[in-house]
């Protein structure tokens, strides 16, 4: 049994890795297995500096593809495994991600967003929104949260066990280097203190009982023969994902109940728009803010509920439309003109939002 | 009138009765290779505590084949998932059963560095010189003029180079004070059941092995009876059928 | 708007990061909302280091900013990097006696001290990094002194232990530091 570090609220100043190492230790994660890749190393180092503390597993790979699988081994024999990675680590992860998909199989991953595509920058981005939710060859059966700052990993870090035990679809914990490096404060906690109860993990393999006796030999496999069998099978997933959808969507408004102007926008790009409201709204302008936090599966209703209320959007991020093309999507239909704020792979101030959102007033977009 | 006599079949504990008829093409090695490795596991009473895992390919058809917790895994890939596994439950005897490919192309990193961290398990490499499920391609070990579809005209190792050695290759990087090495084959069943047990010995006592078996192929070589086993003993004679490391700790097993 | 913003450059082995970490620090135990971030790339060695600073007394929303309020540029290449943080509204410093350019910009004050000079002549050149850090919190007026000595004592606790004397050194160059923005507004 692994040791929990945080027993009772600790205000603490300390970068995002640090934050979600520590996060994972409250969730009663057993077992990292990990790959370095900039800017995620510092969540391995974390871990590896409390061990002697918390007693808990570590092994370092040979690269992201065996920590994707080896994380994938943990789980199956019944420890609570997570990893991280980044930008053409997570390209590569996406092998592993693909097969827990496919076999259901409660995989946690922070992905620590960094430039891209290929190695770019070592810094940041949004630029692997599109990869996390939709990489590997399915249809992408996959929870992400996609946190903004440090209290957020924290929360949605511990979130992410309970959620890809629950639902067993693989879960992430969609950041950046930003978050990953920056130190603000943030208040750590034992689940339990606020009424969470973190679920137990389940042996796939190696469960109790004896062979021949008490239980047959389990056989997991991820391939089929037909493609009905196939069909039927992920006709299956998608009505449970769908089903989950109303559990466990989140998004966050900010002033947006009378938002003229709404921006869409998530992570830390979506505090930067908070900075520029606030701003905005001192000169009379009425933006507000629509941030989803599971960016997969979105929530519907209220997305669009706020869409039809605004007179224009904004949709920035920091990469091309990751983000919005996936929410078009889910818009069809209304009529809201749109205008867009993409930064590929650079920050997006609160300065930038404030003047796109002056000049979208100056000249409202049309289509 | 003749009875009708149902017997059931002699199968090892390890192996599951109830998978029904191998999925294997005739004449293919891994038949004889999983129920060796199923006796070899029976020899040591381990077969609560066995995971088995199996790569793409032809390997991938064992996986239901054990009476065994088993998971098949993408290509290259079980090393990993089995060391996953092995790290997490340390009493686990983890077998990561693999082909060429699994085991010294897209898996070889993966067996490097398993073999290198001495992980807790066994690897099983089945060497029949070619990538029989998709078709009969050109595999690390194929032999020199060997004609497999992506060198139709018999490889050529000024183009290819020659065939990988992969026992050699891992016992060079292996701690050998406590990894077992060692190549077998199945012309020799009795021999390559010995292999195994000590193979998984040297697992139990909580180090790396590593056993490459020479396998047959007939469809993909398109060779008859006669010619399968005459191919059989060229690879013999190309890849040395011998243990590389036994470590101390096992040369008094038989 | 209570949001300091402070941009901090040099080149590496300035002790830029270090000083930026010992002035959040003491502003997160002075119960300010606080926000570090320092750059990193692939020039990490040898390229212009650089940490935005944000102190505040609400709570902090973008982690990086287009324009500072403060800017320290410890070098020429920080200088030119530099530019773009500046604007109307920005007190720019920057050390004399390492940059041979004078920043050319619109700012509110451009201020020079030769820091770096002072910390060889009267100090000490290791505790260069230190009389910066007085200059910035003289600059901002956020933080309290105690606050200040007791992160430098988290960050350089260990050192001051095994030579008492470096406590002093750095508690003057502090000091100096405040002495030197009070006596060298342009």
């Amino acid at each position: 049994m692994v040791k929990k570090l945080i027993e009772k609220d600790t205000r603490v100043f300390m970068t995002g890795n640090e934050v979600i190492a520590h996060a994972a230790n409250a969730a009663g994660a057993e077992f990292m297995y990990g790959y370095p890749i900039t800017p995620q190393n510092e969540i391995m180092h974390t871990w590896c500096k409390l061990l002697p503390k918390t007693e808990a597993g570590f092994l370092q790979t040979e690269d992201e593809i065996s920590a994707g699988f080896s994380t994938i081994g943990g789980i199956l024999a019944g420890k609570k495994a997570f990893t991280a990675t980044a930008g053409p680590g997570n390209v590569i992860m996406q092998d592993a991600m693909s097969m827990a998909e496919m076999m259901r199989i409660p995989f946690v991953c922070a992905v620590m967003q960094r430039g891209g595509p290929s190695t770019a920058t070592v810094i940041y981005a949004q630029q692997e929104t599109t990869l996390t939710c939709f990489g590997g060859n399915g249809e992408g059966f996959r929870i992400v949260y996609s946190t903004a700052g440090h209290q957020d990993l924290y929360d949605y870090t511990i979130k992410a066990f309970n959620t890809a035990w629950k639902y067993k679809f693989p879960t992430f914990v969609l950041a950046d280097g930003y978050q990953g490096k920056m130190r603000e404060p943030v208040t750590m906690y034992d689940p339990a203190s606020r009424g969470i109860e973190m679920l137990p993990a389940t042996a796939f393999l190696r469960g109790p009982g004896v062979i021949g006796v008490d239980r047959k030999s389990v056989h997991l496999r991820n391939t089929f023969n037909l493609e009905e069998e196939l069909m039927e099978v992920l006709d299956g997933y998608k009505a449970e994902f769908e089903a989950l959808t109303e559990e466990i969507a989140e998004y966050e408004e900010y002033k947006a109940d009378d938002a003229e102007i709404l921006i869409i926008a998530h992570g830390i790009v979506a505090r930067s728009a908070m900075t520029a409201i606030d701003a905005l709204r001192a000169n009379g302008i009425k933006a507000g803010l629509y941030r989803p936090i599971t960016i997969r599966p979105l929530a519907v209703a209220p997305l669009r509920a706020a869409v039809s209320r605004a007179q224009q959007v904004l949709f920035t991020e920091s990469a091309d439309g990751q983000l919005a093309r996936m929410v078009l999507e889910k818009l069809y239909g209304l009529t809201t003109p749109y205008s867009t704020l993409f930064k590929m792979g650079v920050g997006v101030t609160g300065n930038d939002i404030i003047e796109k959102v002056e000049a979208m007033i100056k000249e409202p977009a049309t289509v | 009138m003749s009875e009708v006599l149902t017997l059931q079949p002699s199968l090892p504990k390890a192996q599951d009765a109830s998978a029904g008829a191998s999925k294997f093409c005739p004449g293919c090695g891994h038949g004889m290779v999983l129920k060796t490795l199923a006796f070899a596991i029976d020899d040591l009473n381990i077969h609560e505590r066995t995971v088995f895992g199996c790569d793409i390919g032809c390997s991938l058809l064992a996986w239901n084949y054990m009476d065994l917790d088993s998971v098949q895994t993408h290509h290259g890939r079980t090393t990993p998932v089995i060391y996953g596994v092995t790290r997490a439950v340390p009493d686990t005897i983890g077998i990561a059963y693999m082909g060429d490919g699994g085991g010294l192309a897209i898996g070889a990193q993966h067996l490097v560095n398993a073999a290198v961290r001495n992980e807790k398990m066994l690897a099983v490499l089945v060497n029949n010189t070619n990538y029989g499920m998709t078709g009969g391609q050109m595999a690390p070990t194929t032999l020199p003029g060997q004609k497999t579809e992506t060198t139709p005209y018999g490889r050529d190792p000024e183009v290819t180079g020659k065939p990988a050695k992969g026992a050699e290759m891992v016992n060079a990087i292996v701690d050998t004070e406590k990894a077992y090495v060692a190549r077998a084959t199945v012309s020799n069943l009795r021999n390559l059941r010995k292999t195994f047990k000590k193979a998984l010995e040297a697992v139990d006592k909580g180090n790396f092995a590593f056993v490459e078996v020479l396998s047959i192929c007939p469809l993909n070589w398109r060779t008859n009876n006669v010619d399968t086993w005459d191919r059989l003993k060229t690879m013999e004679e190309f890849f040395p059928v011998q243990e590389f490391n036994v470590p101390e700790y096992l040369q008094e097993v038989k | 708007m209570s949001r300091s913003r402070i941009v901090l450059a040099g080149e590496g082995g300035h002790g830029v990061q270090s000083v930026a970490k010992i002035l959040v620090e003491a502003a997160y135990e002075a119960n300010k909302e606080v926000l570090y971030i320092p750059n990193f790339g692939v020039e990490q060695r040898g390229g212009v280091s650089i940490a935005f600073c944000q102190i505040s007394d609400e709570k902090i929303g973008e982690p990086r900013f287009s324009k500072g309020d403060i800017i320290v540029m410890l070098s020429d290449r920080a200088i030119e990097r530099c530019s773009t943080y500046v604007d109307e509204n920005s007190t720019v410093i920057y050390d004399t006696s390492i940059c041979h350019n004078v920043p050319q910009y619109k700012a509110k004050q451009v201020i020079g001290i030769d820091a770096n000079r002072i910390a060889n002549d009267e100090l000490s050149s290791r505790v260069f990094n230190i009389i910066i850090l007085g200059i910035i919190l003289k600059a901002t007026n956020v933080v309290p002194m105690e606050n200040v000595k007791g992160a430098m004592e988290c960050a350089l606790g260990k050192k001051f232990d095994a030579k008492p004397e470096l406590r002093e050194l750095n508690y003057k160059a502090l000091e100096r530091g405040m002495q030197l923005l009070e006596t060298s507004a342009v």
